[in-house]
């Protein structure tokens, strides 16, 4: 009888111990300046409800055969090319093709702009047609897009200069696009000759989230919807539509939902005095000429996104990055050596999603921070060579204020 | 060896018909990064055994579960026997596919586990049965044992390498309702297994399982190569005397037919498996059982979903898990087991991404009835 006591004891005595230590011995989430993912403060419940619709559809639901993938496909869910909605890998690059001017993709009835470089069993991959030109995209971080969404046109059109009147050597160019059938423009949007300015993709080919999303399901990964019924033209056969959308609407503005309303990337250590350093030398070095750092939205109908300020460092505006990182391939009426400058923001975070290792510039040819900024050109190329004339420590300086980004 | 007998309802009597089973239910709280859907309390299966014996030498057996309060049922062995000899018994029905160990030996109230090993339930599918037909057999000679099993069942299908895990997922096959009606694309699933055990050592098994997974052809048309399925099993369980310290484990190592032109995320090669170490500290009479074990457990276990390297960088593809699994049991008879358990996983995924960290505890019980 005593000694079973003692075990009833001993057994208690273990489940208290257990009981008291779960808090430490359970994994704590990481800190928040440390993710990508995570919705911008201050949504209400009936639109956290909404955003986790779309974390469900981003990030879970998977396509296969079964649900309509392909046949001809670049990935399998949106979350393949977007970990933790971080950067993609080279993995998951995609091509697209057409020309090397400005008159409009003519490789549309062979399956351009995108290759669909999978297929399911029993199919073959498509094919470059011959005479296109092609370039790689490595997918974007998707971070704070519904704040880049909520500029207004006049916002972005402030900081052009097509011309460079200002004699900076910086021009920037808005890209206008032509309007899918199911853009709906907002007030803020000012259209020239029917053509609405894009912010979204490397090229800045996609007017707004929606544009962007319905191209993704369809072109990445062959998923048809009321917004893009046909299955994409592979191979010299045209595009066919489907009589039936194999996403439903309420999935694709969920995932559009979610995309506006992930939270903007949060800097690590900006007190620290490298970081600050390296802060002042990115202006130094002009930089920030079109890396713009603040912007501040105007109204939303997402009052999380309204009159908020943020730091994307970007001006969502084409330039003229060289012969080097001309590929010979456009869309809308961007050069084929003009890129949209991309956002730095979450840039210390992108190996987190690209399995340790950095994939930047527009096709991930740059394997370190530094590589990218050598490979700058043309408008950057001033900026590139006030970069290699900084000591070591500068250098260093200005990098790990890029990581604290 | 023999786990599909070694049941205690076998020995309850001599009746024509012998009825038992197990059920396990437990508790879980898992935490992933911070995040937690808090505690659940589960009843993952409820399984019944019948058993027969029609004739001297002519059995039949079947085992019905019930899993996650009866949403699944399904009949996990059905099947009839014919003993023509030791060294030679026909067998017939729905039949469990001799891979690995665990596989056929995955009662809960055998193991001082909460969780099944992963490996065992997500490369080998178990628990993994068909339909068909096979042979078995052992034969004895002074300290050892040797025996056998094959058999030719319907088998996997695409799903394999289509399916809403994003990885190749071999128990994405035992969704397909029809297949305990008709074989996916007529190509048997060949299973094989050979075992020596030692009386004193333990038992060391080799297994093998392979076959055609997809369709390649509808209505005598081509529509795709022949795309093989393989899987190579190693199990071990030993007692080390005197202190008796229990040790098993498998490994598996699964070879898929993947096509170049589909995506990398589904992997063409596969492997993990587990190592469980048990060791009883305390056997004797307690709370007025006779008998009763108290244990302390350890499993260590790894899964790697797509052995391999990218394409396009030539860096290794991770998809992984790592998990420990250290635990308490309480056997108040050899038939039925408390446990609680506490497990750290880590997982990586596709890209080799920074992991993330579940860890939880489990507590649970499982008995023979």
């Amino acid at each position: 009888m005593i000694k079973n006591k003692k075990l009833c004891l001993f057994l208690l005595g273990f489940a208290a111990i257990i009981f008291v230590a779960c808090e430490k011995l359970l994994p704590g989430a990481p800190a928040q300046n440390e993710l990508l993912d995570g919705p911008v403060e201050g949504l209400t419940s009936e639109e956290n409800s909404k955003f986790l619709a779309g974390d469900v559809a981003f990030n879970d639901a998977i396509f296969t055969v079964e649900n309509g993938l392909g046949p001809y496909f670049v990935a399998t869910s949106c979350g393949s090319c977007h970990a933790g909605d971080g950067k993609g890998h080279p993995f998951t690059t995609l091509t697209r093709f057409g020309q090397s001017d400005t008159t409009g993709n003519q490789f549309l009835n062979l399956g351009g702009p995108q290759l669909q470089n999978r297929a399911i069993p029993g199919y073959q991959p498509e094919q470059i047609p011959a005479g296109a030109t092609s370039a790689k995209f490595t997918p974007p971080a998707n971070t704070g897009l519904g704040f880049l969404a909520a500029l207004t046109d006049a916002q972005i059109l402030a900081n052009a200069d097509p011309n460079d009147l200002n004699g900076d050597g910086i021009s920037g160019v808005p890209n206008y696009i032509s309007a899918p059938f199911f853009f709906v423009p907002q007030s803020f949007h000012q259209p020239l000759n029917g053509k609405y300015i894009g912010r979204f993709g490397k090229k800045a080919a996609a007017i707004d989230l929606l544009h962007q999303t319905v191209n993704a399901y369809n072109q990445d990964m062959g998923i048809t919807s009321e917004f893009a019924p046909a299955e994409p033209g592979v191979n010299g056969v045209p595009a066919y539509p489907l009589a039936n959308p194999e996403v439903a609407v309420n999935t694709v503005l969920d995932v559009v939902f979610y995309l506006r309303t992930l939270k903007a990337p949060i800097q690590r250590d900006p007190t620290n005095e490298n970081v600050l350093a390296g802060k002042q030398l990115f202006t130094d070095l002009k930089c920030a000429s079109c890396h713009t750092s603040e912007w501040t939205t105007g109204p939303s109908d997402i009052s999380a996104l309204s009159y908020k300020t943020f730091y994307p460092y970007t001006d969502l505006l084409l330039h003229d990055m060289g012969a080097g990182l001309d590929d010979g391939y456009t869309e809308g009426i961007a050069l084929t050596s003009e890129w949209r400058t991309p956002p730095l923001w979450g840039l210390g975070l992108a190996k987190n999603s690209q399995g340790g290792t950095y994939y930047l510039m527009h096709d991930g040819r740059a394997t370190s921070i530094e590589d990218a900024i050598l490979l700058h050109g043309g408008e950057a190329l001033q900026s590139k060579i006030l970069y290699e004339a900084l000591s070591d420590t500068d250098k260093q300086n200005l990098i790990q204020f890029l990581e604290s980004l | 060896m023999d786990a599909v007998y070694n049941r205690p309802f076998l020995q309850a009597g001599k009746m024509p018909v012998s009825l038992g089973g197990y059920l396990e239910t437990n508790s879980s709280y898992f935490q992933t990064d911070g995040v937690t859907d808090g505690l659940s309390f589960q009843i993952p299966r409820l399984t019944v055994f019948m058993a027969s014996t029609i004739k001297d030498r002519i059995h039949f057996l079947t085992e019905i579960e019930f899993e996650e309060g009866g949403r699944e049922i399904a009949i996990e062995f059905a099947s009839m026997d014919l003993a023509i000899h030791p060294l030679l018994n026909l067998r017939g029905g729905v039949v469990m596919n001799p891979i690995g160990a665990f596989n056929q030996n995955h009662d809960g109230p055998k193991w001082e586990f909460v969780s099944r090993p992963i490996a065992s339930t997500t490369i080998i599918p178990a628990t993994w049965s068909n339909v068909g037909f096979g042979i078995y057999g052992k034969y004895g000679f002074g300290n050892f044992v040797w025996a056998y099993e094959g058999y030719i069942t319907n088998g996997f299908d695409d799903q394999i390498i289509s399916n809403d895990q994003n990885k190749t997922w071999l128990p994405a096959s035992k969704l397909n309702p029809d297949r305990f009606e008709e074989s996916f694309n007529g190509v048997p699933l060949i299973t094989a297994k050979t075992a020596f055990r030692h009386r004193k050592a333990g038992e060391l098994g080799v297994s093998w399982m392979g076959g055609v997974y997809n369709k390649f052809e509808i209505d005598g048309l081509p529509i795709d190569a022949r795309r093989r399925i393989d899987l190579f099993a190693v199990d071990f369980n030993s007692v080390i005397p005197r202190v008796k310290t229990q040790i098993k484990g498998e490994w598996v190592w699964a070879f898929i037919d993947v096509p170049d032109t589909y995506t990398q995320q589904y992997g063409e090669k596969q492997q993990g498996g587990y190592v469980d170490v048990v060791q009883p500290i305390l056997t004797r009479k307690m709370f007025g059982w006779e008998k009763c074990t108290l244990n302390l457990a350890f499993r260590f276990e790894y899964v790697d979903y797509n052995v391999g390297t990218f394409n396009e960088t030539g860096g290794t593809i991770s998809d992984h898990i790592y998990a420990f699994v250290p635990g308490i049991s309480f056997r108040p008879s050899a038939q039925t087991v408390i446990r609680a358990n506490y497990q750290y996983q880590l997982q990586t995924d596709l890209l080799g991404n920074p992991p993330a960290r579940t860890a939880g505890f489990q507590f649970g019980f499982a008995t023979y009835f």
